[in-house]
């Protein structure tokens, strides 16, 4: 990897930026049923969402936003390098060759049940043309105060100068939830994806923060199944990445070879055990939560 | 969706990997159709998707047809971390003269796919030997890396060539089918230098199947599992008598660790994603109260993408239908949620402002009532 990827520049921008704090924003697959929800409470979050993609309902609008048959078509209009993806899980991987063919440069893949197959044609396409994927399955990104684009509820976040990195959506929300409440807000809220293939791992959502001096802690939820926690661990002790980390690993009592809702959740043996991700970060004395409302009293201990 | 070994076999006959000469029989009289046919000794395995079946003695070996019958019946009531096997097979033992081990499976991390392989096969992989662990991409594995993994392993001649046409045929296997994992352990070395797969371990990716229709005869999945996949939730049936509803696997997962740490013990997860209506939570509940050991409910909710007040009225009509009468601790925070508390401060459904609180309370009646 050459260039490192600068998701903040994409999301909000520089303040010389004429549209800092407001970049425009795609969404594919506006007209359906899930898509049209939340552009809607996006839209009222203050995410500049400029055009829609629907196939076949090109020229018709969405509350006032202009639907096109395609990225392609959209882009000929609005010059856009942020997309979110709402499509079913079996156009995913048309609809992420459309929007990167076009620009765009992050897309946001929302689909749970895409096939393991599509998502690494889809991962090598975008990383081909400089492209990154957020997901697929994932809750997406929200960035306190300036844009959201995924299907995360606003409430629980406040602005702030913590991270949280999370393998789940709802523990996205309730950790960032009890943060809010104990007076620790975000910079930057990031769902991982529950899928056993993500576009972003945990190593790469480090990194988007890793020479941002604004943020002052991370906060890592994990969960069973895969190695992205022992990797994590790796990376922080070979860049010595030194801000505050407090981890969360759901899944201690989940037993072994049960999918456990998340297609990438299953412990085979001792790999992806919650045992093998909690002793990982104990080894660099990260301290692991027993239950998301512990969370915020650790951080505290450790900002002091 | 993990195939049984005889399954995996099958798969490995269609695509030319070599397997014991083999029968299968879910009952005496289908026993005794083959009996007489059979050359001594033989293995029986009994087919199960849990694993350990070797060291819980679900895999007899029989030296003379006297021994079948009652070691057959042996095997069907043998049940391996709760489960019961539906069918055994019964294969032909061969002569081997080494046990080699090979895979490839889905390397996470690396967002690959990898091939591990072993000249020391037989044993769990986390206690294989020598194993040689690379990336490969399953659409371009060539004869030439094919025969470079052989030499690896210090095969030649027939043995060599045997085993890089495996190794060919399995990747097409696994790429042909969106496998997430193909396993052979071991992969025998016969007498006359060949190949051949004396287990199968194949899980395929469920998100594919819906372009396998060959594969779905495969899918076995409780009755209970099938309606509530229908209903579009994921649920797993545990071993306690606490059901734990919520919105959101991680979610449900660290309610499950909390139930846990609070001494109850979780008989079902279930987790009706983002999704859900007040219709399919009814159907969540219809389907937890189908389990007659569950004695509470707990339901973990953080609103925001469902609306709290969908779920309370489903509450409501599942105690009006007599569908379920234990109790329900709810813990539920999001859009509506004063409104979802307003609905069910009259019911059998008790409110939380926090999970713990809802555990603990749970976790108190369940001991009140042994």
């Amino acid at each position: 990897m050459s260039k490192k990827f600068d998701i903040f520049d994409i999301l909000v921008g520089k303040p010389e930026d004429p549209d800092y704090g407001n970049k425009p924003v795609i969404i594919q697959g506006i007209t359906g049923n899930f898509g049209s929800v939340h552009t809607r409470l996006m839209r009222e979050y203050g995410t500049n969402i400029v055009a829609g993609v629907t196939p076949n309902k090109g020229g018709q609008s969405f509350e006032g936003i202009p639907v096109f048959d395609s990225v392609k078509d959209a882009s000929k209009n609005f010059n856009v390098r942020i997309s979110g993806i709402f499509v079913p899980a079996q156009f995913f991987l048309a609809a992420v060759k459309d929007a990167v063919n076009s620009g765009i440069k992050l897309l946001v893949a929302i689909p749970e049940h895409v096939p393991i197959r599509d998502a690494m044609e889809a991962l090598d396409y975008a990383q081909t043309n400089g492209a990154r994927i957020l997901g697929p399955n994932t809750p997406g990104v929200i960035v306190p105060k300036i844009n959201k684009i995924g299907i995360m509820p606003s409430q629980p976040f406040i602005k702030g100068n913590t991270a949280v990195f999370s393998r789940s959506g709802t523990l996205m929300y309730e950790v960032s939830f009890h943060l809010s409440k104990a007076g620790i807000g975000q910079r930057i809220a990031l769902g991982i994806g529950g899928d056993p293939i993500n576009g972003t791992n945990l190593i790469e959502a480090f990194d988007l923060i890793s020479d941002r001096d604004e943020v002052d802690s991370v906060v890592v939820v994990g969960e069973i199944g895969g190695d992205a926690e022992e990797s994590l661990v790796e990376y922080i002790e070979k860049t010595g990445f030194n801000i505050p980390v407090v981890a969360y690993v759901a899944g201690r009592s989940a037993p072994k070879e049960k999918r456990m809702g998340h297609a990438g959740a299953i412990i085979y043996g001792n790999y992806g055990s919650a045992e093998s991700k909690i002793s990982s970060f104990s080894r660099v004395n990260i301290t692991v939560a027993k239950r998301p409302a512990e969370i915020p009293s650790i951080l505290k201990k450790l900002m002091k | 969706m993990k195939l049984l070994e005889f399954q995996g076999k099958e798969l490995f006959t269609e695509y030319d990997i070599a397997i014991p000469k083999s029968y299968l029989a879910k009952n005496q009289s289908e026993l005794n159709q083959f009996a007489d046919k059979l050359e001594f000794p033989v293995v029986l395995k009994s087919q199960l998707t849990v694993g350990g079946r070797g060291k819980a003695g679900a895999i007899l070996k029989c030296m003379s047809k006297e021994d079948l019958v009652p070691k057959f019946a042996e095997l069907l009531n043998k049940e391996v971390n709760g489960e019961l096997p539906k069918i055994i097979l019964i294969e032909e033992a061969v002569d081997i003269d080494k046990e080699l081990y090979l895979s490839l499976f889905l390397n996470r991390g690396k967002r690959t796919y990898s091939l591990i392989s072993s000249g020391q096969g037989g044993m769990d992989i986390e206690y294989v030997e020598n194993k040689v662990i690379q990336d490969i991409s399953i659409s371009g594995l060539t004869q030439a890396i094919a025969e470079s993994i052989a030499k690896n392993l210090g095969l030649s001649g027939v043995t060599a060539d045997s085993f890089s046409n495996i190794v060919i045929k399995l990747a097409k296997l696994v790429r042909e089918n969106e496998a997430e994992l193909a396993e052979i352990n071991p992969l025998a070395i016969l007498r006359d230098g060949t190949c051949l797969a004396l287990d199968a371990k194949i899980i395929i990716d469920d998100n594919s199947i819906f372009r396998h229709p060959e594969l779905r005869k495969y899918i076995q999945i409780s009755e209970l599992q099938e309606q509530a996949e229908k209903s579009g939730f994921s649920f797993v049936e545990l071993e306690g008598n606490i059901a734990i509803i919520g919105n959101g696997a991680g979610l449900v997962m660290s309610t499950l660790d909390i139930v846990n740490d609070a001494g109850g013990k979780p008989g079902a997860f279930l987790d009706f994603g983002g999704r859900a209506t007040t219709e399919t939570i009814y159907k969540a509940l219809e389907v937890i109260s189908k389990l007659s050991k569950i004695k509470a409910i707990l339901v973990n909710l953080f609103g925001g993408i469902v609306r709290t007040d969908l779920v309370a009225q489903a509450i409501l009509d599942a105690y009006k239908d007599g569908m379920i009468s234990v109790p329900i601790y709810a813990r539920i925070s999001g859009a509506e949620s004063d409104k979802a508390k307003q609905m069910l401060s009259n019911s059998n459904a008790k409110l939380y402002d926090t999970v713990e609180e809802a555990i603990t309370s749970l976790v108190q009646y369940i001991g009140r009532s042994k």
